[in-house]
């Protein structure tokens, strides 16, 4: 059940991918995703193949993993090329009574689901070469100048880092208590839905009980440890950028002026 | 020099409220408490559960801040909250679960936890991080997440995590409640280590005697007040008062004094094993020849007696009831962690018999349980239910779970009703009673497992932690088991707690004839009930048969890390002395018997 669950998909490894600051990463797959829909024509296509197979090379991570997430999501991919197939006006291509294909269609579908596709690849390299720890630290220190509008951005990277550690434990929970209520008999297999929701009852009370009490004595051996919030706080490994993440950067920077020249280029221009 | 504690008529209330925030009672937690600990000592502060000892506990690290009367810490007053931080840099603490005071995902960032919040410069928390992890050990598992550590080594970096912000004292909050006894041992040596290499002051807090035997001076706590403070042996040698207030001398102690009144001439207050053995030996010196004397008619007809009677036994109690065939079962079979939790283990449970389960942490025990309880199919093997195959097809579950009760590691946590008689009557209504029925079943249940009445329209989670598990058994209980399968049914409680429910199994097993399973990781809890052992280490079987075989293989159970009871290990080191009282001795009233026939 609930053991299962990973989060993160976090594949260990020491390349210059995985070395490099995660704001870089963060900053550069945001970037790649706005290219994603920015591009057109065959160049973009084969400068976003280029870097999505270049950065994989880099990274190390086998291109199964990658896969991986894009078979995760193959629903949304279908229901999106359904959605563009058979709903975009345009010239038929074939037609049998109201269902029509249009070529327009066809184009969108294609292109659509490819987006899709590099969408989660991109992000997906960026997931499999940072580890939870290091993607919150990140967010915290890439948005900490979100904390002087009034965002609590340190208070909600301790909570992700908290949540990190205790998903697990939790859910080794759950399947005791779950193996505990079996031992009393009950039974969560059977009956219609309403029922088998009820049956979780005697699973989510102690669930919650104890994850309260978790969180009340861990707050106080966070106390006891002189934590009192993010101020005047230091980092056994603060993030300190090197050459290579200005270096990525410019990468980042190049790319996406690249991406904005190929748009400019296919548009209707004035002069 | 001025003490690091100094506290003077220390008093703290808790406030019971209702849902509306009227004040129901107060609870006088702390009532005029005087304490005063000098640095580098190793202090224990022994008390029962609802002693007030915890709340102590949370005023030395300014967690909590004084009522009334008045309390320095470190020379700087407690009462007020400027002083909170410096205070908490200066008395470290070291909490009961070892799970819920991790903060990090990695052990290294934990440890840094502390130092990072008070500011500590970089480099300076990395060399201490590989500093404090050093101390207790724990260097190897810099990298490693504290999900897949034992609870003794996750006790060692919260240490480590404490050590990391350079602190003058560290208080252990019942540190080794939850722990096994191989995991208390390691938390244990930790503390005096940090106490003789750098003079840290170490406030032990505990229930457990053994635990306070080492100490430099002892504080006893009951009610709110401190009602006797010395040395190990000095407060040891007040067993009346000690067991008043719910607390127990190690069994040796108790032993010794049995033996001193029946006039075996033994010096002051005996702590540990050795001391024992020593000083009767050193009596045997003594009245050598006349021990010689006495060494001859070692009389046989009691030994004839306990052969007849063991055969009787057997006799009776010979029906299986649940048989476990070469069971295996492994972990993870697709991933590279896999393991073998559980090889060809064959186990046999005699109608009627006490049976102990024993093995170290991670020998498969949680395991077998499971599989023998019908909750995890083996992948190879069988389980018969007097004959029956309880994974075979057609084989009803709720037949087995009528027959067969099971309760894991603190079982009060799977209660989740209103009130404790609807909680006990989820069982009974499972298994397809009416809810009049199941309620009368759960009456049942609550009489037999000694609930008091007053308790069952309370909520269960009002209850204190001996009457929860009390309530969990009797869920269990009212479904009316033949079988009764426990695991760890004794852990994290108090000595009374613990005797208590000992009491209780006992009965259950010789008036109700309920057939018992009890899995322990402690020999000496299991030495005076069970009468059939079996011992599991790495999943496989090891040692099968009465408590008499079994702890004849000193050298096989020290191979496995199994330490002999007390008592046994006692009679063994005696009669390798030439004492004659024979090697199957293995509890204490036995050994005392025994020796009482060796003086006279």
């Amino acid at each position: 059940m609930l053991k299962n669950i990973t989060l993160g998909q976090y594949y260990p490894g020491d390349s210059i991918i995985h070395r490099m600051d995660p704001r870089v990463k963060l900053l550069a797959t945001l970037a790649y995703i706005v290219c994603v829909f920015l591009f057109q024509g065959l160049i973009g296509w084969i400068l976003l193949t280029a870097i999505l197979v270049v950065l994989t090379k880099l990274s190390g991570v086998p291109f199964r993993m990658m896969a991986k997430g894009v078979r995760a999501l193959w629903p949304l991919l279908v229901i999106t090329a359904f959605f563009n197939l058979f709903f975009t006006q345009g010239e038929d291509l074939w037609r049998l009574g109201v269902i029509h294909i249009t070529d327009a269609g066809l184009h969108q579908a294609i292109f659509y689901a490819l987006r899709l596709i590099y969408l989660i690849m991109g992000s997906s390299l960026m997931t499999l070469t940072t580890s939870p720890n290091k993607l919150t630290d990140g967010l915290e220190k890439g948005l900490s100048w979100m904390s002087r509008i009034g965002v609590p951005v340190h208070e909600i990277a301790l909570m992700m880092s908290i949540a990190l550690r205790f998903i697990p434990i939790l859910g080794e929970e759950a399947e005791k208590i779950k193996k505990a209520q079996l031992a009393r008999g009950a039974d969560f297999d059977e009956g219609n839905v309403i029922r088998r929701a009820l049956a979780l009852i005697p699973i989510l009370v102690p669930l919650f009980v104890s994850a309260f009490s978790r969180a009340q004595d861990l707050s106080q051996a966070m106390d006891a440890r002189c934590y009192h919030g993010g101020e005047g706080r230091t980092k056994l490994h603060p993030l300190v950028y090197e050459k290579r993440d200005w270096i990525g950067y410019f990468l980042i920077a190049v790319m996406i002026a690249a991406f904005i020249l190929l748009r400019v280029r296919d548009l209707p221009l004035p002069f | 020099m001025t003490n690091f504690v100094e506290a003077r008529e220390l008093q703290y209330q808790y406030q019971i409220k209702d849902e509306n925030g009227e004040v129901l009672r107060t609870i006088e937690a702390l009532a005029g408490l005087d304490l005063a600990i000098a640095p580098g000592e190793f202090i224990a502060v022994l008390g029962a559960n609802g002693s007030g000892k915890s709340t102590l506990a949370r005023h030395l690290n300014a967690l909590l801040h004084p009522a009334g009367g008045m309390l320095y810490i470190d020379g700087k007053d407690a009462s007020l909250a400027e002083n909170e931080l410096s205070i908490r840099k200066a008395a470290g603490m070291v909490f009961q679960n070892p799970d819920n005071q991790l903060v990090a995902g990695v052990v290294e960032e934990d440890v840094a936890f502390g130092p990072e919040n008070i500011g500590v410069p970089t480099e300076e928390i990395e060399k201490r991080v590989e500093e404090s992890l050093q101390a207790v050990g724990m260097s190897s598992y810099r990298y490693h997440s504290p999900n897949h550590l034992s609870g003794g080594q996750k006790q060692r970096i919260a240490i480590a995590g404490v050590l990391a912000m350079h602190p003058k004292c560290i208080i252990f909050d019942e540190s080794t409640a939850m722990l096994d006894p191989a995991g208390r041992r390691e938390v244990l040596e930790a503390a005096h280590e940090r106490n003789r290499k750098d003079n840290v002051t170490i406030i032990w807090i505990t229930h457990f005697m053994e635990e306070a035997a080492g100490a430099d001076r002892i504080y006893v706590m009951d009610k709110g007040h401190i009602v006797l403070t010395g040395t190990p042996g000095e407060v040891f040698a007040r067993e009346d008062m000690l067991s008043a207030i719910g607390l127990e001398t190690p069994a040796v102690t108790r032993l010794a004094e049995e033996l001193k009144a029946s006039g075996l001439p033994l010096s002051e207050t005996i702590l540990k094993r050795e001391q024992l053995t020593a000083e009767i030996l050193k009596t045997k010196e003594i009245f050598g020849s006349f021990v010689h004397g006495a060494a001859l008619p070692v009389s046989g007809a009691d030994d004839l007696d306990l052969l007849e009677s063991a055969s009787l036994k057997e006799q009776k109690q010979n029906r299986i009831l649940l048989d476990a065939k070469k069971v295996s079962f492994t972990y993870g079979s697709n991933t590279p962690y896999l393991t073998q939790a559980l090889h060809a283990v064959d186990l046999q449970l005699n109608k009627g018999s006490f049976h102990a389960l024993i093995g170290p942490t991670g020998s498969g025990k949680s395991t077998l349980v499971q599989t023998l309880g019908g909750l995890q199919k083996p992948e190879r093997g069988h389980v018969f239910l007097e004959g029956e195959d309880i994974y075979g097809q057609g084989f009803s579950k709720k037949k087995l779970r009528s027959r067969l009760g099971l309760l894991f590691q603190y079982p009060e946590y799977q209660l989740f009703e209103t009130t404790v008689l609807r909680d006990v009557a989820f069982g009974p209504g499972n298994l397809g009673y009416s809810e009049d029925e199941a309620k009368e079943k759960a009456v049942y249940g609550l009489r037999l497992a000694g609930v008091d009445e007053r308790f069952w329209s309370q909520s269960p989670f009002e209850l204190s932690g001996g009457e929860k598990r009390r309530v969990a058994i009797a869920g269990v209980l009212a479904m009316d088991p033949e079988i009764l399968i426990m695991d760890e049914p004794t852990a994290g409680l108090d000595p009374a707690g613990k005797k208590n429910l000992f009491q209780l199994l006992t009965s259950l097993n010789k008036e109700q004839g309920i057939t018992i399973l009890l899995v322990s990781h402690s020999m000496d809890d299991v030495a005076e009930c069970a009468d059939r052992i079996t011992v599991l280490r790495k999943g496989e079987v090891r040692l099968t048969g009465s408590p008499e075989l079994v702890f004849r293989e000193k050298e096989l159970l020290e191979k496995m890390d199994l330490a002999l009871p007390e008592a046994a290990a006692i009679a063994q080191e005696l009669s390798d002395c030439g004492i004659p009282i024979g090697r199957d001795v293995y509890t204490y009233e036995g050994l005392e018997k025994a020796l009482g026939r060796y003086l006279c």
